[in-house]
């Protein structure tokens, strides 16, 4: 066997849907959903930060789940409905209000947390439409910052609660 | 007016919306990858590398030992601060014959991509002999120790001295004298984004070297140098940057051996740190030892300091020289009028990472010490810590003051301020007053609750200069070049708004553009909070010239004096009564026609720093049973001179403390004996969550603007970094005052509470 075939035969493919629209690639067993994203789909705002599951930049929605994409491997998210950053604006490219949060409340600094932390707390928004503080902490505890030390991100995410209120009444 | 507004960021469209271009984030054809292998021992010979079997493995591209890189390379120089007897033990891009810390790089391989070099990396068989390693400073110094840099004939690589009066002279007069030892332990900046390269050679030799940081065109030139190639040669460029704080961008083995090998291969090569690697890789800091004696009357009032430093170098000699002791030195008097002073700082070699900057360098580490020293005199005494800070400080009328001590080739010499008030204004907010009364209530419900105070003097704007090019096009649009760059801080914003201020446009109008040296000509770069002090300033003149240039054209528009006109609202008023005057849209035309270049450039050129400072303050609630630390309130008083954009401000102090907490509290870079990291992942270093961060309240302060720059400010980058361990050390000693524990060594672990509070009973 030539080594291209080797190569090829370990190549598994796999079909899934990213921020509404599908995509089917061949990717090796082996390969972490955050690269099959970033290097496959050049979806390059899943951010890559630990890869060892801990500092929560490579957050994702996967199934309506958040979950970090360095510790899934690619073919684990064959047939999944996943939704990154990218996904956030709206068709018109109206930012999300969590988007609109962040700017606004000073959210971030160097940015390379804030697409994990973007997805982590949609997920809490959607269970909890209006968090307190100490619940905004919790719920993104699991994502690291190195820059803001966390209060404009917490008043980022009331303010977008506040406005998804709004929005719903 | 634009400066003084809390604008919202010109940076935050793009990286909201995930449209950020971090380094990791670009792709070229035919790119391949990187892989460093690295040292696995703290201290070894090595013996023999053979690489032949990992040369077979599909996918490999190239591999590349200390053998194969030019007999004439140099070693990596100093940057900052540098001293020829230090060159002796400077780092060369791959260790030739023995490697000196867990870490230390010994080959590259380049793959089609970074899975397919991991997987022939474990094929690289390098055979070490290994040898006795040193991972403490002052057993480095022992006769027995084993040498790191055997041509350099001694672990001791410089001795700092700085001294003003006779302090040896001034201890043996003084009533009180206090001895004591503290310890500030290894910790860094680790930014979210870890380091990363990307080089592409065309066939014409030229490179372009992407990822590039901190100091972009500093390092350009020692690229060039260090790679044998022409100036013009070479482009690097900056991309989004995830955190700096000092460790990323200075210049590493890995700035030299990734051009290499894209030069080698003509193909694009990426290295991008694994988190595992960075731990182990870049910079390390703040790990000092402290011998401190002063000397005092019986009001608590200091006249003699003495203090020996022993500050742990790591394998090498980085880019910063001799700048972490030097400033560690020289700042270590803080705000306070000693008047016989006498310092000693021994630099010594260890098997373990080299260090260099981390936020507050020096500071963060002299005022931990300092700030517990004066908490210790006030309870020797059974005074109130904050009468004695009181009794101690430098006077407003004292200024321009100089406390007699040298760094970066400067005395020290504080241009204006007025300390007494940050703490002042701290005593009020967190209730100092009240506070024994609250105190003894809570412990008679069984809780331990602490005040503690911490002052602090910040340095900033280091010079020597800094460099902008103002230009506006023909639709009103400004372009701003700056040599300096962006780490996160956001700059981009800040020289808009300066821009916007003296042009009277949007700031939303002004581009700014930085970090490539195809497009903007010199630089000194962003590190020791200097950007909105040199650079904004060079900002400001460009943008003045460019100014004075439209009012004159104009003038003799209008055929009126310059004097009676000014620019606002996107046009030429009348100064006086604001009414327009000539809008934009007729005056550029008219410029154009005349042929008038509307571009103007500055460098501001500065000697002396400038200093800003300031008051933290916690209130700490302690769990006797597991000796958690709970912070309850915090509190920061910082005066800056003046803000450009307050909101920045606030995040630059908010952000600084939660790393500063960090560094009290939960950060360690632990080694074994045998010189193993122990506490190299996520999982075992501790950076603060969301959880551990309090809800922090800032009070801006603009009292004493700089009187040696044009816009007054004094910088925000530093200060709310530098005094949060002594603050918190100082309200623990507080909860536990009748314990009489010292806490003299960080971080400020639970355990070492409730083992102290086992350990040691009340005194009654």
């Amino acid at each position: 066997m030539t080594e291209k075939t080797a190569e090829s035969s370990r190549l598994k493919t796999i079909t899934l849907k990213v921020n509404h629209k599908e995509y089917t690639v061949d990717v090796e067993p082996r390969m972490l959903l955050s690269d099959v994203l970033r290097d496959e789909l050049r979806l390059t705002g899943t951010h890559v930060g630990c890869e060892h599951g801990v500092c929560g930049a490579c957050t994702i929605m996967m199934d309506g789940r958040p979950v970090r994409s360095c510790l899934v491997f690619g073919v684990q998210a064959d047939q999944a409905d996943i939704v990154t950053v990218e996904g956030l604006e709206s068709q018109d490219g109206e930012l999300h209000p969590l988007q609109k949060g962040f700017w606004e409340k000073h959210g971030l600094q160097c940015g390379f947390c804030t697409p994990g932390m973007l997805m982590t707390a949609c997920h809490l928004l959607e269970h909890n439409p209006d968090p307190s503080r100490e619940e905004i902490r919790e719920a993104i505890s699991g994502n690291l910052c190195r820059c803001t030390g966390y209060q404009g991100i917490v008043d980022a995410v009331e303010y977008a609660a506040k406005e998804m209120r709004e929005r719903a009444e | 007016m634009s400066i003084g507004a809390s604008l919202k960021r010109l940076e935050d469209y793009n990286l909201v919306t995930g449209r950020g271009q971090y380094v990791g984030d670009l792709q070229f054809p035919d790119q391949c990858e990187a892989v460093i292998i690295r040292s696995p021992h703290a201290h070894a010979i090595i013996r023999s590398i053979d690489v032949e079997e990992a040369r077979g493995f599909d996918g490999v591209l190239l591999i590349l030992t200390a053998s194969d890189l030019p007999d004439d390379l140099r070693p990596i120089p100093m940057r900052l601060s540098p001293d020829p007897i230090l060159e002796k033990a400077l780092q060369y891009p791959l260790a030739k014959d023995r490697v000196r810390y867990v870490g230390d790089p010994v080959a590259v391989i380049v793959a089609k991509n970074r899975y397919a070099a991991e997987d022939a990396a474990d094929f690289i068989h390098i055979e070490y002999e290994v040898l006795p390693p040193v991972t403490d400073a002052v057993q480095s110094l022992e006769p027995e120790a084993p040498i790191l840099h055997p041509d350099a004939g001694t672990n001791e690589m410089y001795l700092i001295h700085g001294r003003k009066g006779e302090a040896a002279e001034r201890l043996k007069t003084c009533e009180h004298v206090l001895e004591e030892e503290l310890y500030v332990q290894r910790h860094s900046g680790i930014p979210m984004e870890t380091r990363g390269l990307l080089a592409l050679c065309d066939e014409g030799e030229r490179l372009t070297v992407y990822g590039a940081a901190k100091v972009v065109h500093f390092n350009h030139q020692l690229m060039a140098r260090l790679l044998n190639k022409n100036i013009d040669e070479i482009r690097l460029v900056e991309t989004d940057c995830g955190g700096g704080f000092g460790p990323r961008g200075e210049f590493y083995p890995e700035d030299y051996l990734i051009p290499f090998a894209a030069m080698r291969l003509k193909r694009p090569v990426r290295w991008i740190e694994d988190r595992l690697e960075h731990f182990k890789a870049t910079n390390h800091s703040r790990e000092q030892k402290h011998r401190v004696t002063v000397g005092f009357d019986g009001d608590g009032r200091i006249y003699a300091l003495r203090d020996e430093i022993f500050f742990d170098q790591g394998g090498y000699i980085r880019t910063h020289g001799t700048t972490v002791p030097s400033l560690t030195q020289a700042m270590f008097p803080g705000p306070y009028d000693f008047s016989d002073i006498e310092i000693v700082t021994h630099l010594v070699l260890t098997n373990k990472t080299p260090v260099g900057t981390y936020r507050g360098p020096g500071r963060f580490e002299g005022t931990f010490v300092r700030e517990r020293v004066i908490d210790m005199v006030a309870a020797y005494l059974k005074l109130d810590p904050t009468i004695v800070r009181e009794r101690n400080y430098i006077r407003p009328e004292q200024m321009p003051y100089s406390n007699g001590l040298s760094a970066l080739g400067q005395v020290i010499e504080y241009d204006s301020g007025d300390y007494a008030e940050t703490l002042d204004r701290a005593r009020k907010f967190m209730g100092w007053e009240q506070f024994a009364g609250k105190q003894s209530r809570a412990r008679q419900e069984g809780r331990f609750i602490g005040l503690g105070f911490a002052s602090f003097v910040e340095k900033s704007g280091f010079g020597p200069w800094e460099f902008a090019e103002v230009e506006m096009r023909p639709d009103g649009r400004v372009i701003c070049k700056t040599g300096l760059t962006e780490v996160g801080q956001g700059i981009t914003t800040t020289l808009a708004q300066i821009c916007s201020d003296q042009l009277g446009i949007p700031y939303g109008d002004v581009s700014v553009v930085h970090g490539d040296t195809a497009l903007v000509e010199k630089g000194n770069g962003s590190f020791a909070t200097r950007g909105a002090v040199v650079g904004g300033s060079a900002a400001w003149h460009a943008a003045g010239l460019l100014k004075e240039k439209l009012l004159k054209v104009a003038a003799g528009q209008l055929e009126v004096p310059v004097d009676m006109l000014a620019l606002k609202d996107g046009g030429v008023v009348y100064a006086e009564a604001g009414q327009a005057a000539m809008p934009l849209e007729e005056l550029l035309p008219i410029c154009s026609d005349l042929g008038i270049s509307l571009c103007e450039k500055y460098t501001f050129h500065i000697e002396h720093m400038t200093y800003p400072y300031g008051c933290h303050a916690a209130e700490v609630e302690l769990d006797p049973d597991t000796g958690a630390l709970q912070i309850l309130n915090y509190y920061i008083a910082y005066d800056l001179g003046k803000a450009i954009n307050p909101m920045l401000v606030e995040g630059q102090l908010i952000g600084g403390m939660a790393q500063g907490l960090g560094g009290a509290i939960y950060e360690n870079l632990k080694y074994d004996e045998i010189g193993q990291l122990v506490s190299g992942s996520f999982m075992d270093y501790l950076i603060p969550t969301s959880m551990e961060v309090p809800e922090v309240t800032t009070e801006i302060l603009e009292n004493y603007p700089s009187p040696l720059n044009p816009l007054g400010v004094k910088g925000a980058g530093e200060g709310g970094t530098v005094a949060v361990a002594p603050a918190i050390a100082n309200a623990i000693v507080n909860a536990l005052q009748e314990y009489a524990i010292p806490f003299t060594s960080l971080p400020l672990r639970p355990e070492r509470i409730r083992e102290a509070l086992k350990q040691r009973k009340p005194e009654r």
